[in-house]
């Protein structure tokens, strides 16, 4: 496959690329994420662009490191992970489809930057719920409560 | 290279990393779970904008020094943080009142340089001042959790700002580095980055029962090398792996 020879295959690279998942949020891809950015070919080498949600985030490392294997994979050995800092990540671009499936996961989507809307208690439905801490398992996510049905959960924070 | 730019970056990039250092020191001992967590995360940002500071640093240089070098092979004296970093993490009332100070610093500090005429600062800048924003309204609830709070809370939220509020003034300090910065667009005056801080610390810290001190002696001298006694204990810690297996990676 394209190493330094033929130009890379970009329309299979970027389906490649786009299904790779968030190492801690499994039921989103980087694509929906938002945080994949541009795939693009520059002389013979595969340029993938990403973005960071949090600057301090673990996952970003992860993540580059399974762009890269990924693609080794299938095949494309010139590659380069670009960090993109600008525009700066928010929520407001992960996807509705992909609000859906996170709720689904059982953890609470963002609200549109700005907005100061009720929180939805994934299990159920419930607007009566209270946040317990800014901050949750991992840097994007704090900790809710349902006052409902009393289950605790996660809200991807909003920024 | 740009000498200034070099000394700039690295000013910006020590002072996060040496305020996420302390307070990753909470790990595992802050006063109740989501506290431990919170602290912990507000640590991650700090250090994870400090990598992107300190990177940025090390091309600007531009001899070959990369954001680890720059992290664990300097010694005190060419550390370039303000001292209200460094200083020891103390009870949770210090911890939290010195965040929620260099809190709203950062806020107003990286929202200005998202104008900076360096680009890779103002991209910087567009991913810290959302955290920070962040970050200081976890910390503005503590202080009036704890200000506002018991007697004993209050008082020693109270001891916290006597003891830090001195250190705040290295903050708005100025010198031919950060004058020829603000002449190149590259950084926000410091006049009025001063105003915009006091405008967002005062009013918490009066709806929390907390009183400003007055004057006081100004306490300076990071960005010259100059540290507190504490400094050396911090770096010993945290360089120690470096400095025992120089160059190990895993």
């Amino acid at each position: 496959m394209a190493t330094n020879g033929p130009t890379p295959d970009i329309d299979r690279a970027r389906d490649i690329v786009s299904r790779i998942k968030d190492p801690e949020i499994p039921v989103l891809t980087i694509a929906d994420l938002g945080v994949l950015r541009d795939v693009g070919v520059e002389g013979h080498r595969l340029v993938v662009t990403i973005t960071p949600t949090y600057t301090g985030c673990p996952a970003m490392k992860a993540i580059e490191d399974d762009i890269r294997a990924t693609l080794h994979g299938a095949g494309y050995h010139n590659v380069e992970v670009r960090m993109q800092l600008s525009p700066a990540w928010t929520t407001d671009w992960i996807e509705e489809r992909a609000r859906r499936k996170l709720e689904a996961y059982g953890i609470a989507p963002p609200r549109p930057v700005g907005s100061r809307g009720p929180i939805h208690c994934p299990q159920c439905r419930s607007t009566n719920t209270e946040c317990i801490s800014e901050f949750g398992s991992t840097a994007c996510k704090a900790l809710y409560r349902c006052l409902d049905c009393l289950e605790p959960f996660d809200y991807f924070k909003c920024i | 290279m740009s000498a200034a730019l070099f000394e700039y970056t690295l000013r910006l990039g020590d002072d996060a990393l040496i305020d996420g250092q302390r307070l990753s020191e909470w790990c595992g001992h802050g006063p109740f779970l989501e506290e431990d967590v919170g602290v912990a995360n507000t640590a991650l940002d700090l250090i994870g904008r400090a990598r992107l500071l300190l990177a940025y640093a090390g091309t600007v240089e531009g001899k070959g020094r990369g954001e680890d070098d720059l992290a664990y092979t300097r010694d005190e004296r060419e550390w370039r943080n303000v001292l209200i970093t460094e200083l020891p993490r103390g009870d949770f009332a210090f911890t939290t009142v010195r965040q929620f100070l260099l809190d709203a610093f950062n806020r107003q500090l990286y929202e200005r340089l998202c104008l900076s005429l360096d680009a890779t600062l103002a991209g910087i800048a567009g991913r810290a001042v959302k955290e920070s924003e962040y970050h200081l309204r976890h910390t503005g609830e503590w202080v009036l959790r704890l200000g506002d709070g018991t007697r004993e809370s209050n008082r020693r939220a109270q001891r916290a700002l006597d003891d830090l509020w001195p250190y705040t003034a290295e903050l708005f300090e100025s010198d031919p580095v950060q004058e020829q910065m603000e002449a190149q667009g590259i950084a926000p005056a410091t006049a009025s980055l001063r105003a915009a801080w006091l405008h967002t610390v005062e009013p918490p810290l009066r709806s929390a029962q907390l009183m400003i001190p007055g004057n006081t002696w100004p306490q300076t001298g990071g960005r010259q090398g100059m540290h507190s006694e504490h400094m050396g204990f911090l770096l010993a810690e945290m360089q120690f792996v470096q400095r025992a297996y120089p160059g190990q990676a895993w």
